[in-house]
């Protein structure tokens, strides 16, 4: 899993309430037997005119050129709600997204992210869209910086706004685990652990 | 201390408490099928992650691969050849157990792995799909995870889970003649809701368990999900054990005889405590059909098309509703007057032996009403092969049945083969959720005894007016 420490870039405003993980990665997107090549399919209902097709519709935020190589979303509340397909950030992740910023995530969603190595930021509805309004003045000049080890925010405007996240997901992220890799640092303790239990149940170990 | 079986099974996989509850569990066994299990190994294998014990992974072909006579890779579901292509790929790559497509022992995940010996009493066994809680019939600790965490399992042979409670369901009593396990827990989901089991990890005990037979426990235990529990263990006996012996990868020579003194502990001790207990009198239980839409709403075929309960809310009064009018049923209404299109037998909740004897024993010598599909798909070419043995495949297809190919079959729709628009069928699967097997289906759920009587019928109706040798 890709580390995430300190992350500088563009953001887009998607400042809608409710934003599902159908509207994320509409099913009929999830072709491949793979977590990749869904970055097309992303956003599909919002960014293309039509149902299976290409042609971008032209307002939506991440077709607008001042927006080329967004890779921080700002939202609004309840961001990544409904089913709990894994697919939504697998697109998001491959499409370039680092970080999202909203005031609340869903929770399956949430856990999601910081599985595939994505910083969900909570902060508060009305600081959201005060940095939406700064980086609508020039998104490509007015970048926002995230530093996930001081657990702040810098905005365009060069205010700090701290933010929370859980410690094992803070961790996660900054070492570039996933859980498999979390998992993986107490292989010693699952080997001695496999070793009683192999002397103990030898027949679970036949084959 | 007195110790529960669940407390048994968990106690002996835990490696580690974590924080916020979670223990790190060891896992003894993946079971993968090719709708999920592909996506998996590739991922892990782009991760430059290995399958850490190959040897304790399977792999079966049952939900996507076709099951019309004749099958090979190509399937009526979009992109289905892609996905079997890649699960065969992938899972040579990873040197795991496959089943392939028409392998001597193919079927169902949750029928070939007791069948063949791999799931065994006091084992923790995964799979992503949620009706791994069947397994837990044998004794075993079994449950349905996500894609990723099928990778964790894979990679590590551990899950980091969070420790469900524990609840006993008592069954007293006598099933009487035609009444079955699925009946069984139709009942208990329709009295307790689709949300009853939620959050705790089953055991399903008493005296009606102890006489029920390994394969009624499997379809006991599979519907466990749909009461919405973590998942259901049965406390392995003589049965079981007798049901084990011989089997592919049971354990062999001195192993056998150890695992038995060990199985033999597998009990919740006298004195045990669970977080919550329940006792179900089954003695005047009769065959039990869904009428709606959520596997709740079952009802004895006996009866009517219940009236919305007294004391419901809104969200309840809109539920039901909403499920009478999906479903064109009417409160009141004789549930054996509903006249069915089509006749399912199959999926891993009863598509094994004993069930396809169950509903031959209705069949035998009658005719499938005019204008009913009737389809018969065994759970695995084991079960395909003894039934075959047995002569039952004729007395299904004299019957009018088609006799397919093991898998899961039209259990579900998935985009491509299934009943027509707003087909009522009589179906011996797991789930009548809105648009489960086609576009807007009207599936109602019941033994494989109940579907071949309505199959004859033409309607909805009573098993024990044909078992009893009443006028057909």
């Amino acid at each position: 899993m890709k580390k995430f420490q300190i992350h500088r870039g563009v953001a887009a405003p998607l400042l809608r309430v409710n934003v599902d993980t159908d509207a994320i990665i509409p099913s009929r997107e999830m072709k491949l037997v793979s977590k990749k090549g869904l970055s097309e399919g992303l956003f599909a209902g919002w960014r293309y005119t039509e149902v299976g097709g290409r042609t971008p519709t032209a307002d939506f935020v991440l077709n607008r050129p001042e927006y080329v190589g967004a890779s921080i979303l700002l939202s609004g509340p309840n961001f990544g709600c409904g089913s709990s397909r894994e697919h939504a950030v697998w697109a998001l992740s491959e499409f370039g997204i680092r970080a999202i910023v909203a005031p609340s995530f869903g929770v399956i969603f949430q856990g999601n992210c910081e599985r595939n190595g994505i910083l969900p930021v909570v902060l508060d509805e009305a600081v959201v869209r005060s940095i939406a309004e700064q980086v609508e003045e020039d998104p490509q000049q007015c970048q926002v910086t995230i530093d996930l080890e001081h657990q702040q925010l810098l905005d365009p405007r060069g205010r700090q706004h701290r933010f929370e996240i859980a410690r094992s997901s803070r961790e996660m992220l900054l070492n570039g685990l996933d859980q498999i890799g979390l998992t993986l640092n107490r292989l010693e303790a699952i080997e001695k652990f496999e070793e009683k239990l192999r002397a103990r149940r030898p027949w679970l170990f036949e084959f | 201390m007195a110790k529960t079986l669940f407390e048994k099974l968990w106690s002996d996989h835990e490696i580690q408490q974590l924080e916020d509850g979670d223990s790190l569990i060891y896992i003894d066994r993946v079971f993968l099928h090719e709708r999920t299990g592909s996506v998996a190994l590739e991922s892990l294998s782009s991760d430059g992650r290995a399958v850490r014990t190959p040897g304790r992974v399977f792999c079966s072909m049952d939900h996507i691969v076709d099951t019309l006579p004749g099958r090979g890779d190509d399937t009526l579901v979009p992109a289905g050849k892609a996905f079997i292509q890649s699960t065969r790929q992938a899972s040579r790559q990873a040197g795991i157990h496959l089943f392939d497509v028409n392998d001597f022992d193919q079927g169902i995940v949750h029928v070939i792995s007791p069948e063949l010996g791999i799931v065994q009493p006091g084992c923790t066994l995964v799979c992503p799909d949620s009706h791994t809680c069947s397994q837990g019939a044998l004794g075993a600790l079994a449950w349905g995870i996500g894609s990723s965490q099928a990778e964790h399992a894979m990679a590590t042979n551990t899950l980091v889970v969070k420790k469900p409670r524990s609840m006993r369901v008592n069954f007293h009593g006598t099933l009487s003649p035609g009444v079955t396990a699925k009946d069984l827990i139709l009942h208990l989901i329709a009295r307790y809701g689709a949300a009853g089991g939620s959050g705790y990890a089953i055991e399903f005990a008493g005296e009606v368990i102890r006489n029920l037979d390994v394969e009624a426990r499997l379809t006991l235990c599979n519907m466990a999900v749909e009461f919405s529990a973590f998942t259901a263990v049965i406390a392995p006996d003589q049965k079981t054990i007798d049901y084990l012996q011989g089997r592919r990868y049971a354990p062999s020579g001195d192993n056998w005889g150890a695992a038995l003194d060990y199985w033999c502990s597998l009990h919740s001790d006298p004195g045990a405590t669970f977080d919550r207990e329940i006792d179900i009198d089954c003695s005047e239980l009769a065959p039990c059909v869904t009428w709606g839409t959520s596997p709740q709403h079952a009802c004895e075929i006996t009866g009517k098309v219940p009236d919305i309960a007294p004391g419901a809310g809104d969200t309840d009064h809109a539920t039901w509703r909403r499920a009478y009018e999906y479903m064109g049923v009417q409160a009141g209404q004789p549930l054996r007057s509903l006249a069915i299109d089509a006749a399912f037998i199959g999926s891993c909740t009863n598509s094994r032996i004993s069930d396809l004897r169950q509903a031959a024993a209705v069949l035998s010598g009658r005719r499938v009403a005019e204008g009913v599909r009737a389809i018969c798909v065994p759970g695995s070419q084991g079960v395909k092969r003894q039934a075959e043995a047995e002569g039952l495949d004729r007395i299904f297809m004299d019957a009018g049945f088609e006799w397919r190919e093991p898998g899961c079959s039209m259990c579900f729709f998935a985009g491509g083969e299934s009943f027509g628009f707003r087909q009522r069928i009589a179906t011996s699967t797991n789930r009548n959720f809105e648009g489960r097997q086609g576009p807007e289906s009207r599936s109602h759920l019941a033994s494989p005894a109940t579907v071949a009587a309505s199959a004859i019928a033409g309607h909805l109706a009573d098993p024990r007016d044909y078992l009893e040798g009443k006028p057909a």
